[in-house]
């Protein structure tokens, strides 16, 4: 993990750090984040966010593509990504 | 008939029991399967194919000491090429930079090491292998600088509970993802070692203040898993997420598994993924029926609330302490030998620890000679 806790923004650009994979299981057709002996299954919402971390897009970046995609407004979705990447960040299952 | 029971989540693949170290601890049955019984590669690798088929996510390469076998590497890339996430569970002694890099390059993602203590020389005493301590401590370094996730094990009983916060520090120091504080549990060689190794109410109490207390100041640092011995516990634990419901597990001659105990229960008959397809065995071996769901359970369990919360705990426990598997884990307190066992435990921890018994194949050989075995047909 990191040397201190990363608090995330929306100019962060999260992605996956060593040993987590997020990966799609094709015998249970589920998105899966894999970690060291530990496995998350994310819930519909959770996946597109998690589709769109690529290590390249910012959390602004993400929210807009979310906001558009889901007709929804861009401050709401902005707080919800931020906040649920930030409980994955505090659990090692994100970097940024 | 009854519903198809749903895919396990994960393969603990116990390549060998061969291991350098010796701990009183051990997981392993009393009875350890020697070299010339393990299955050979081909094997190992149908039963990665069929595990990957069924829908698992994980491989947990373990032992014994996996190292021990010069196919490791042939097996991390096979589980890898099959879509597995690939975890080697190790000791850490028997490997160098060299074949660490190559498990990297072939896919291995993360590398659990094994820790006794935080001072080299009682660690040493623990473990039964004088310098692995030290060794230790090198190759964790360098499964860092090979890009390898780490988790510290970090085995946790009377004889060095009092080095939690240097289990804590040393984690950090090396870099670790993830430290697990792993209180001893007590089955096999524990269950044999139990007075050497159970703490007292105050120490665990003590602990888990410790550890509570570096969750916190290390959050996004470091992730801490803690497991309690669950004498001291009101409720059991939630025993491999349920029996037969989250885990396979494959012992070295091939035998399937629904947890790594499961052999100390005489009376469950398992079989081998010698003669039979992983699928099979987990939707048919009656080992693994036997205590699925929670028709089997007596009560007080089944009329509990909380029996789809702990699924009836721990059936190896429950075996070894009252002689019947099926009978309510003493862990709970609801068990009518809940306070017996919990008295018997403050008891132990009271007085001074005796000697270990060390972990051998076979009490009469030498005690290094396993692991220098001769390898299955390769």
């Amino acid at each position: 993990m990191a040397d201190k806790r990363v608090i995330l923004d929306q100019a962060s650009v999260p992605g996956f750090p060593r040993g987590v994979k997020f990966r799609f299981n094709k015998t249970k057709e589920q998105w899966v984040i894999m970690a060291p002996e530990r496995l998350l299954e994310p819930n519909e919402v959770a996946v597109e966010v998690l589709k769109l971390c690529d290590g390249a897009a910012s959390i602004s970046t993400i929210s807009n593509s979310l906001a558009e995609k889901f007709q929804a407004p861009v401050e709401t979705i902005l707080s919800d990504v931020t906040e649920m990447l930030q409980d994955l960040a505090d659990k090692g299952f994100l970097i940024a | 008939m009854t519903e198809s029971p749903d895919a396990p989540l994960a393969l603990l693949a116990e390549l060998t029991h061969r291991c350098p170290l010796q701990c009183p601890y051990c997981s392993n049955p009393l009875e350890l399967e020697r070299a010339s019984n393990e299955l050979d590669t081909e094997t190992w690798k149908r039963v990665i194919t069929e595990a990957a088929e069924m829908g698992m996510h994980q491989i947990h390469f373990s032992g014994g000491e996996p190292t021990v076998r010069k196919d490791l590497e042939d097996l991390i890339e096979h589980a890898t090429d099959a879509g597995l996430y690939t975890n080697l569970i190790t000791s850490g002694v028997l490997i160098d930079e060299v074949r660490l890099r190559k498990f990297a390059e072939l896919g291995l993602e993360h590398v659990q090491v094994s820790f006794q203590d935080t001072e080299a020389e009682n660690a040493d005493r623990i473990g039964g292998y004088k310098g692995g301590h030290v060794k230790k401590i090198a190759i964790a370094k360098k499964i860092r600088d090979a890009g390898l996730a780490l988790t510290i094990n970090a085995v946790v009983h009377r004889q060095n509970i009092e080095h939690v916060k240097d289990f804590i520090d040393m984690s950090v120091e090396l870099g670790a993802e993830r430290l697990e504080v792993a209180q001893v549990q007590y089955y096999g060689w524990a269950l044999k070692n139990r007075a050497a190794f159970i703490p007292t109410y105050q120490q665990l109490t003590d602990t888990t203040k410790i550890v509570e207390e570096a969750r916190i100041r290390l959050k996004g640092i470091l992730a801490i898993d803690y497991v309690v011995p669950d004498y001291y516990a009101k409720r059991p634990k939630t025993c491999m997420g349920g029996w037969a419901r989250r885990f396979m597990n494959v012992n070295p001659a091939g035998l399937a598994l629904p947890c790594h105990a499961a052999e100390s229960i005489p009376s469950l008959k398992f079989d081998s993924v010698r003669d039979n397809s992983l699928s099979w065995i987990w939707e048919n071996s009656s080992s693994f029926k036997q205590y699925r769901g929670t028709a089997w359970m007596p009560e007080p369990c089944q009329s509990c609330d909380r029996k789809e919360l702990d699924w009836g705990g721990c059936r190896c426990q429950a075996f070894a302490l009252t002689g019947d598997a099926s009978n309510v884990d003493p862990a709970c307190e609801l068990s009518p030998v809940h306070k017996e066992t919990f008295g018997l435990a403050m008891e132990e921890a009271s007085v001074e620890a005796p000697e270990f018994i060390y972990r051998r194949i076979g009490s009469d050989e030498e005690a290094d000679s396993p692991v220098f075995a001769a390898q299955p047909s390769e």
